[in-house]
């Protein structure tokens, strides 16, 4: 028999073609890991400096440039690798379409608004208005 | 009538209470609670840069939260979480290279780990607590 398709059976009933994505998961998920190695150890100095002051200590230094510019990269990395971290965890242990589907979109949704939230208040104390 | 046959009872393939317990399995599984707990963690973050921005009325509770035993721990613990986190990610993008999969180097790699990211949470609490003085 010659082989005309690699599509099995139940692919070709079902219909739906490609998904038209591949590998991007995967490279995503290494990309924001590897920024993500020293942008954490950062944050981490910068979150434990700031603990012992007062707000307008805290204001002022997450405000300034530098620290501003690193958690603001801290925040958009973690956001994104929470977001594909968390799928995966959603399409390996949930097996219901319908709670899947809504636990992805959720998941999408949160991450999204925590990247905001986040954003937001930093560039509000950098900008001080 | 046809009778419908009896179930055969076919073997089932080894699931996880077959698997001995070893330190790299341990290690593997801890990564990814590890991620879990710190997608929950965050919302400490997302709460202190809110509340940092709002105003010094709302970030005294911040203030008051972190300057309690259990506020201080829950730090110490998001801060070895996060770091730990991150080294089992290196492990993983030296995996990714291919290398480090001969069973001494797992082993080395999954001690290298823990070992690894106890010193340098240690470090990180020095640096931040007493040398920025944020611990004071």
């Amino acid at each position: 028999m010659k082989l005309s398709s690699i599509r099995t059976p139940m692919a070709k009933a079902r219909g739906l073609g490609s998904a038209m994505s591949g590998t991007e998961h995967w490279w995503e998920m290494r990309l924001t890991a590897i920024a993500l190695v020293p942008l954490t150890f950062a944050a981490i100095v910068i979150v434990i400096s700031l603990i012992g002051r007062n707000h307008a200590a805290v204001a002022q230094i997450l405000g300034s440039p530098l620290v501003a510019i690193v958690m603001l990269l801290f925040v958009y990395a973690t956001t994104l690798h929470m977001r594909l971290g968390l799928q995966s965890v959603i399409e390996d242990y949930i097996y219901g379409k319908g709670l899947k589907t809504a636990l992805l979109i959720g998941n999408t949704f949160l991450t999204v608004v925590l990247w905001l939230a986040c954003t937001y208040a930093i560039l509000k104390l950098s900008f001080g208005v | 009538m046809a009778e419908r046959p009896a179930r055969v009872a076919r073997p089932l393939s080894p699931h996880l209470q077959v698997y001995r317990l070893t330190f790299t399995f341990l290690m593997s599984g801890f990564h990814r609670v590890t991620g879990v707990v710190l997608y929950a963690g965050f919302l400490l973050v997302v709460w202190w840069l809110l509340a940092a921005a709002a105003g010094p009325n709302q970030y005294a509770w911040v203030q008051w939260f972190m300057s309690t035993w259990i506020g201080r721990l829950v730090l110490l613990g998001f801060s070895w979480g996060l770091i730990h986190h991150s080294l089992g990610g290196v492990r993983h993008l030296i995996w990714d290279t291919g290398r480090g999969f001969a069973p001494n180097e797992r082993e080395w790699l999954a001690r290298a780990t823990l070992i690894g990211s106890i010193s340098l949470t240690l470090l990180a609490w020095i640096i931040g607590g007493f040398v920025m003085g944020g611990l004071r």
